[in-house]
């Protein structure tokens, strides 16, 4: 928005200032905290609390199975929301209304459903067992977890573009003799490509975050299914607060880091295909 | 923690219009398993109180899991009195919040802990398994169910029962203490974070074979479930769990509350707290009132954590810190 534009709303400088004093408060306030708290701790003890061996398996288990469930939830999401936009069947709204349950859902009652369901006596657990399949209190558990409060975030930014996509661009496309595929390839998935994009982000960043449900299905085993988040959990039970917070930093840039790449993705393609 | 902060000054606010109406009120922090007990001391309390000093006092109080609860305490949640898990809980109380004096285990009788209890092995109905004992839980094919000691205080008692197990087995050799207690976790498929989702895992979904539990929480569970579902195990030897309990001198100070809230606590060494402890499943200190309840705790030796280990100050760094013994056995070569 460049400032010689005439702008529709007024107070441009006034509404900037709110944002930017609402956003310090919530975000940055509490953000520039943890690093504070970590600063208290010299360079080698910061060094040695984020690297130790528990530390780092948890690192690649958080951030490998937060990639994967947000991925699945991609490829997933994105039929749900085409299903729900393009068909009408009996029970529609009603499935509608059940993509938002994990959003509204205290993760810890997610947990302790999904470990029953998944547990060798469980009912979908017990008939995994047979095929040497474990999910409860594996690696694969913590993503199914992962999966199932990641669900919403694609559906709801997907839904709506295409919704705005109207079927005669579709017809157009045929008509001026393109392919199905080409059609799908150069005409739908631009459109709802940058909106998947941003589903992704959101389940991957609430992904890694995730505690409540986590701690029951993961079982928690050093080196094996252990969380970042229970390890900074961990570090508080034994008071070491700079500990504690010296892991979030780590998470927080290591988040940021990977966000930022997504959203440049993001636009990459979005300039790609416009 | 600022919405525990939020939470601890919304507390204070009750407080300080009940002053104005002439009563007193105590925040009692505790930790998860007591809140039955508490209702109840508390009521027992409140009557006798205002008999003795024609005083109202309401008591508020908090729950939680016990390091949880000492972090808001030290955050700013304005106890003014702690009953925690463990000893380390209420020292790290004293030396991050400085709340209280290092000496606080030294100034009610029986080491601050007015109760005790035990771990015990709980096993399901006919112990198909036959577990007897500690060395039951080291051979193959037997599953284990505590939760995970670096997030649950409970879990670090079920750890160093073990280990002092192991000690006197093998007569003081740590290494070999190391050995056993490694093997028995070698047996364990899932490690809760707290003690209450370990009973879950363990009751509810039908996993392991045996719980490693408090004997308060063992005895409410067959309470609770039946008796026809699980069974206690004693095993030869455990620990002597000492939950304590102590005034937070500088909340209580700023508060006006030292009297009521040293009363509160002496209270529970009295007769009649100790008949409720003892209804509570926890085992009493006062002889009379333990000899009225032997059917409900059967006799075993047990050691406790200044005897076995020098105390939770020794104890905590060396098993429990990050590089300690527990760590240890789960990361082979280093």
């Amino acid at each position: 928005m460049s400032a010689r534009q005439r702008r529709v709303l007024p107070g441009f400088g006034s509404a900037l200032g709110f944002t930017l004093t609402y956003l310090s408060l919530l975000i940055l306030l509490p953000l520039a905290t943890i690093f504070v708290r970590s600063a208290g701790m010299g360079w080698s003890a910061f060094w040695s609390a984020v690297t130790g061996p528990r530390v780092m398996a948890s690192y690649g288990l958080s951030f490998g199975a937060s990639g994967i469930a947000a991925a699945i939830n991609t490829m997933f999401g994105v039929l749900v929301a085409w299903v729900l936009v393009r068909y009408s069947f009996p029970g529609k709204r009603v499935i509608d209304a059940m993509v938002d349950l994990p959003f509204a859902l205290p993760t810890a009652v997610a947990g302790i459903a999904l470990t029953s369901l998944y547990s060798t006596h469980g009912w979908i657990g017990s008939r995994l067992e047979p095929l040497g399949i474990k999910v409860a209190f594996t690696r694969l558990g913590v993503t199914v977890a992962l999966t199932f409060i990641g669900l919403p975030f694609v559906v709801r930014t997907v839904q709506p573009v295409l919704q705005d996509l109207e079927r005669e661009v579709e017809e157009a496309a045929a008509s001026l003799g393109a392919s199905r595929w080409q059609t799908f390839r150069r005409v739908i998935l631009p459109t709802f490509l940058p909106a998947a994009f941003t589903g992704f982000v959101l389940a991957f960043a609430r992904a890694i975050g995730e505690y409540g449900s986590i701690v029951f299905i993961s079982g928690n085993m050093p080196m094996r299914t252990e969380i970042t988040p229970l390890l900074i959990m961990s570090k508080l039970e034994q008071f070491d607060y700079p500990g504690a917070t010296a892991i979030a930093v780590v998470m927080l840039l290591v988040s940021f880091t990977l966000l930022l790449f997504i959203n440049l993705l993001q636009a990459m393609s979005r300039r790609r295909f416009a | 923690m600022r919405s525990l902060l939020f939470l601890g000054s919304l507390a204070v606010v009750p407080w300080a219009q009940g002053v104005a109406q002439g009563t007193i009120t105590l925040l009692n922090v505790s930790y998860d398993p007591t809140r039955e007990l508490y209702q109840e001391v508390n009521t027992a309390f409140t009557a006798s109180w205002k008999t003795k000093t024609g005083q109202d006092v309401v008591i508020k109080q908090s729950h939680g899991g016990s390091g949880k609860q000492a972090r808001s305490v030290i955050d700013g949640l304005e106890a003014d009195v702690v009953t925690l898990a463990l000893a380390y809980d209420i020292d790290e109380i004293s030396a991050k919040g400085r709340l209280l004096p290092p000496a606080w285990q030294t100034r009610l009788p029986d080491n601050s802990a007015p109760y005790t209890s035990t771990v015990v092995l709980l096993v399901r109905k006919g112990n198909p398994k036959r577990i007897k004992d500690w060395d039951d839980l080291a051979r193959p094919g037997v599953s284990i169910i505590t939760p995970n000691p670096k997030t649950s205080g409970g879990a670090r008692w079920n750890y160093l029962a073990a280990w002092g197990y192991a000690l006197r087995k093998f007569g003081g050799d740590q290494a070999k203490a190391k050995q056993f207690v490694a093997s028995v976790y070698k047996n364990v498929p899932v490690l809760d974070a707290g003690a209450r989702g370990a009973t879950t895992t363990f009751v509810e979904r039908g996993i392991g074979d045996v719980l490693l539990a408090w004997e308060n929480e063992a005895l409410l569970a067959i309470k609770e479930l039946g008796p026809n579902r699980f069974e206690v195990v004693m095993a030869s030897v455990s620990i002597l769990a000492e939950p304590s309990v102590a005034l937070v001198d500088k909340v209580a100070k700023k508060h006006g509350t030292t009297a009521v809230a040293q009363a509160y606590l002496e209270y529970l060494y009295t007769d009649a707290g100790q008949e409720i402890v003892a209804k509570h499943h926890y085992r009493p200190r006062n002889a009379a009132v333990a000899a009225r309840s032997t059917a409900q705790f059967p006799k075993l030796v047990m050691f406790t954590v200044d005897e076995a280990f020098g105390g939770w100050k020794k104890a905590q760094p060396e098993h429990f810190a990050d590089g300690g013994t527990f760590d240890q056995i789960y990361q082979p070569g280093r």
